[in-house]
């Protein structure tokens, strides 16, 4: 992956490069009459340097020089070289400031990467380092507290849940108490009822056997009356006998 | 003065001359260097003072501080993995110092370092031989195993470990041009166009009016010259992570 993203910035920055070459190009078109000119082709000769020093006037080198206090034949030197370049002061490599800029440059780098290394960087890191510290110990802090408030809400719903379970227990307690007094009360309330039934039921049973009995003695005597008055024959016991048959046989009878 | 004599001449914006009187001139101390101590000490202040109130909130130059710090922390450690952070500041003295050669070039009066082939190739060679130096040092005799990648046919040995080694000498010299032309490119067309400024404006009665065209194209030009010197720090800088990463991991 990083193969391939090195080959993409490798070919973006081919491509920029050779577009940035493009301007310079021009650019070295646009300075080519002053490089190529006559005030160039023709080195300065020591009697026309007066001359020379009035055209050249313009460039830098030539003020620097001027400034310097150079010899003539150092001048001319200059002049010199600054012609055979073609006009690009970086592609001057006689001139000896090309070196020492180099060195320079490699000394001032170094003490650059040596203060990065010792003194600029360390303060930045432990100030990041601080703040990531204090940061991460908030957040904990911050999880800490959501934490502690999630166990309060959850002991919150656990108390309301066993609340609610007791009343409920406590109203289903209350609901069986009143049912199994109501049953029991019904159950009572039906015994009784129970027993004045079997009770009524013994009486009238009673009453019956009894009226039975009375209708027997009835039945007997009515019978004994009505033989004796037909026939003359006074036969108590056949009479109670059959009197006996007869009604066993109704008896039967009503009670099939 | 460069429209004095009524030519255009860009490239004299680019000459070293000897600064600090006769002293610098005995030990070669041009304006070029002058700028590289002015960008030393730039950076310098803005990282010791930006974050000298060390503060948990931080304010205006202490989050640029931060910043570019975190910025580079981020590209070194993307690049290279954790391995590389002790190269850390190497690449942000780099990644800084080039930046703020390109930012003070674009100063009126100001001198562009970056923009001589001897700094920037002075800079790439001290990237070559620093991630050389960490390969040979971390990988020994197999860091030479970076030429002939391992499982290509033998046969092809002649061909791809001469170009291998081609292209690894190649990345300084390809490092600096790419900054080198950048630079000279976009301070020559400054110039050019500032020249035309002059130029026009001393055309009589419709100078100044003609003379606005190639003002707003440099007022275009400084806008794109500062995302270029951005666009080529950072380039810079995570070239050197690539060259960093297969300096620590051989492919």
């Amino acid at each position: 992956m990083i193969r391939l993203s090195h080959r993409k910035v490798w070919h973006a920055l081919a491509l920029a490069a050779l577009l940035s070459q493009a301007p310079a190009a021009i650019a070295q078109h646009v300075t080519a009459p002053n490089a190529t000119g006559p005030v160039h082709t023709t080195a300065p000769l020591p009697g026309q340097q007066g001359e020379s020093v009035a055209v050249r006037a313009d460039t830098d080198r030539a003020r620097a020089v001027r400034e310097a206090d150079r010899t003539a034949a150092e001048y001319q030197q200059a002049a010199q070289s600054d012609a055979d370049k073609g006009g690009m002061p970086q592609l001057d490599f006689g001139n000896p400031l090309m070196i020492s800029q180099v060195v320079w440059l490699l000394i001032i780098f170094g003490v650059l990467v040596f203060l990065c290394y010792q003194f600029l960087l360390p303060p930045v890191a432990e100030v990041l380092e601080n703040r990531r510290a204090r940061i991460a110990a908030d957040l904990d802090a911050a999880r800490d507290a959501r934490a502690e408030a999630e166990a309060a809400e959850a002991g919150r719903r656990d108390s309301t849940a066993r609340a609610r379970a007791e009343a409920q227990a406590s109203v289903a307690a209350a609901a069986q108490a009143a049912q199994a007094e109501s049953a029991a009360r019904a159950e009572a309330l039906a015994e009784r009822l129970n027993k004045q039934i079997t009770e009524a039921e013994a009486r009238i049973g009673a009453a019956r056997d009894a009226a039975m009995g009375a209708l027997r003695e009835v039945a007997t005597d009515a019978t004994e009356a009505l033989v004796q008055r037909l026939s003359g024959v006074q036969d108590k016991a056949a009479v109670q006998a059959a009197v006996q048959r007869e009604l066993a046989a109704r008896n039967l009878k009503t009670a099939g | 003065m460069a429209a004095e004599g009524k030519t255009i001449d860009a490239l004299s914006q680019f000459e070293l001359i000897p600064v600090l009187g006769p002293v610098g001139r005995a030990v070669g101390f041009s304006q070029s260097n002058a700028h590289m101590l002015l960008a030393v000490g730039l950076i310098s202040a803005l990282m010791l003072y930006g974050i000298s109130r060390r503060a948990l909130i931080p304010g205006r130059l202490q989050a640029a501080a931060e910043m570019f710090y975190e910025f580079i922390e981020n590209l070194v450690t993307g690049q290279v993995g954790h391995e590389g952070r002790k190269y850390f500041p190497f690449v942000f003295a780099l990644f800084m110092f080039v930046l703020f050669g390109n930012l003070i070039g674009l100063l009126p009066y100001a001198f562009t370092y970056t923009s001589h082939i001897a700094v920037t190739l002075g800079l790439a060679a001290t990237v070559f031989f620093v991630t050389t130096i960490v390969a040979l040092v971390l990988h020994g005799k197999k860091f030479f195993g970076y030429f002939f990648p391992e499982g290509a046919p033998l046969w092809l040995a002649p061909i791809i470990v001469p170009v291998e080694v081609v292209s690894y000498l190649s990345r300084p010299v390809s490092l600096s041009v790419r900054l080198f032309a950048n630079m000279v490119a976009g301070h020559v067309l400054l110039k050019v166009f500032a020249t035309f400024v002059v130029l026009l404006g001393g055309l009589g009665m419709i100078g100044p009016v003609a003379a606005l065209l190639p003002l707003s194209v440099n007022v275009l030009l400084v806008g794109f010259e500062i995302l270029v010197a951005f666009l080529q720090a950072y380039v810079f800088a995570i070239l050197t992570c690539i060259y960093l990463h297969d300096a620590v991991h051989l492919h």
